[in-house]
């Protein structure tokens, strides 16, 4: 899947002179937590996080006293340069910066200019959908030999009961390489004689099981 | 003999019948109205017959055109390939001869139930042919083609003024219903089913509270697998006192799916008889403190139809009919009656004897996060209250 298609393409931003008092009303405002800081020709010059307002600051319990701290401009506290991808990257890779970099937003720009926002919010929202949870759904688990075809093999059966799959996940089985998981999200509310098929022929079903029946 | 109950029934009610070996069957109606007979607790004075719901009646909740594809599937003049964006034509929703009449006789069952408890004919009326909590508004999912409850809730909003309370105890979430009022502020919801993580249909969360003006009028308590009677009724119990307190409803409709049985194949709870007394008896407790008594209770789903759902349901009707549970033996009668076609031992009591079942490894872990579970699921209505 690819940036562009999960990004928020209507972006807050805001310039490097506006005020912290600004970027704070804005983040309230939208519910945000990240603004991109862009120039003129909209490119992106820094970005600034919720925390990095919260450290410029003052305390809530000293209200009163230096609030004159929130009229500096952004660029004085925001981040830069800034960690930044394109809409043509694949949405793995976002997953892999925001967890190599601990941050929660990055920037997608094209040509040098800000076409929008992914958030840690974004990417999860979408692993979720990846999952296939949103479609009414049963999961099973299916462990596999770790050698070609099986995948194929299991999925035939499923298409032969005319049951539609909603999501595939396949993952080592804990530490043995020789062994794999195959998890299904499955739109049936009987997967019962699915699961009768599948040990029939040989497969282990580690998921449903039912507690008094063997596996 | 109490005649402010009501029980709706008909023979029309086999005619919905997906196939042969099909999970959902209404057998166990019969077998129901059976063992009410040979118990001696149901009179013909009691018995209403169901009327059809007329097509404008479902089209309140569901899309016309799904309706009309129904219609047509229903006259076998479409192909699965044809339906199956619709839900229809599937393993779990296979199309059948006449799909549209049984269905909409299930509906009318249910709209039969609410008009005598909204008309004031009596206070409890019961149609354990209705039930079918997962239609959605323009698609047929879980055995379920039209979703009964929700047009019967419309019904009620239609026609009076009542808020209605909805009580889903069957194993499954409540979705259909669920979302077909997920923005009413006056129609409150409330499942208890197993966790969603394996179980169809995977939703049933407890921050699924509602959107806009409805927002704060849906609960969810999504149990662990394996939870067992005493911790189902502990939540069950504090959920419904607690959500009846906060939304003072008018009339509850309660939906009883019987699968959360150990002995149910589709499911992975393990409850015995004991909540299936337990849950027609705080209904009724609840439907005479807020509601003047009004109260319909439904069937839903049950897929061990000999050994759990005839005593399960039946139990109802004992309690909405007389107050009163059945205990000791069935009815010999009733054994002998069904014990050729049955391809399972039958019960000989009402209750399940203990140990009919291994004892579940986890049970403390489970009971405790059940507890957690229910505890987030009330959280809107606590915090309320630590501001009022």
């Amino acid at each position: 899947m690819l940036v562009e298609e999960i990004m928020n393409k209507d972006v807050v931003t805001l310039k490097p002179d506006h005020s912290i008092k600004e970027a704070l009303e804005l983040l309230n405002e939208h519910h945000i937590k990240h603004i991109p800081i862009v120039n003129d020709q909209y490119s992106v010059v820094g970005i600034i996080s919720d925390r990095d307002i919260r450290d410029a600051a003052p305390s809530t319990l000293e209200k009163q006293k230096n609030q004159a701290i929130l009229d500096h401009n952004i660029e004085s506290i925001m981040t830069s340069p800034v960690i930044t991808v394109h809409p043509l990257d694949f949405i793995e890779e976002i997953a892999s910066i925001f967890y190599e970099h601990e941050i929660a937003c990055v920037p997608v720009t094209k040509d040098n200019r800000l076409v929008g926002v992914v958030t840690e919010k974004d990417l999860l929202y979408t692993l979720i959908q990846l999952t296939g949870i949103h479609e009414q759904s049963s999961q099973i688990e299916v462990k596999v030999p770790n050698k070609a075809g099986m995948l194929p093999a299991i999925t035939k059966i499923f298409g032969e009961r005319k049951i539609n799959i909603s999501s595939v996940f396949i993952y080592p089985f804990k530490d043995d390489h020789s062994q794999k998981i195959i998890v299904l999200r499955i739109q049936t509310m009987n997967p019962m004689p699915l699961i009768d098929e599948l040990k029939d022929k040989g497969y282990e079903v580690l998921w449903p099981n039912i507690p008094g029946l063997s596996q | 003999m109490n005649l402010r109950s009501a029980f709706v029934y008909s023979e029309k009610f086999q005619d919905y019948k997906f196939r042969e070996d099909h999970p959902f069957n209404q057998k166990r109606v019969e077998l129901t109205y059976d063992l009410l007979l040979k118990s001696g607790a149901l009179s013909e004075e009691q018995i209403i017959k169901p009327r059809m719901a007329t097509e404008s009646e479902i089209k309140a909740v569901h899309h016309s055109q799904y309706v009309e594809v129904v219609k047509r599937a229903s006259e076998l003049q479409l192909s699965d390939s044809e339906t199956e964006e619709y839900g229809i034509g599937t393993e779990d929703t296979p199309i059948f001869h006449n799909m549209h009449e049984a269905a909409s006789t299930l509906v009318g069952g249910t709209l039969t139930a609410v008009e005598s408890v909204i008309n004031g004919e009596v206070d409890h009326a019961v149609n354990l042919g209705g039930g079918l909590h997962h239609g959605f508004a323009r698609k047929a999912s879980g055995f379920c083609i039209y979703n009964d409850a929700a047009i019967a809730i419309n019904y009620i909003r239609e026609h009076t003024n009542y808020k209605v309370l909805y009580v889903d105890t069957d194993a499954h979430h409540g979705d259909g219903v669920q979302w077909i009022f997920y923005d009413d502020p006056n129609v409150c919801t409330l499942s208890i089913h197993e966790t969603g993580r394996y179980l169809f249909p995977g939703t049933g969360n407890v921050n699924e509270r509602g959107r806009s003006e409805g927002y704060g009028f849906s609960f969810n308590v999504p149990l662990d697998a394996f939870t067992e009677d005493e911790s189902f009724l502990e939540v069950y119990k504090s959920a419904l006192k607690e959500v009846c307190e906060y939304f003072q409803p008018d009339i509850i409709v309660t939906q009883n799916g019987a699968d959360a049985h150990v002995y149910d194949p589709l499911t992975h709870l393990c409850s015995t008889m004991k909540i299936y007394e337990e849950i027609p008896k705080l209904a009724n407790e609840m439907a005479h403190i807020y509601c003047e008594d009004r109260w319909i209770a439904l069937g839903g789903g049950g897929y061990d139809i000999w050994r759990v759902v005839p005593r399960a349901w039946a139990q109802i009707w004992n309690i909405a009919s007389d107050q009163k549970l059945k205990s000791g033996p069935l009815p010999q009668e009733w054994i002998n009656n069904w014990k050729d076609q049955s391809p399972v031992e039958l019960p000989t009591h009402w209750h399940d004897e203990p140990g009919i079942y291994k004892d579940i490894p986890r049970k403390n872990e489970i009971t405790e996060k059940n507890k957690l579970t229910l505890n987030k699921a009330l959280q809107f209505i606590t915090n309320q209250q630590k501001y009022t």
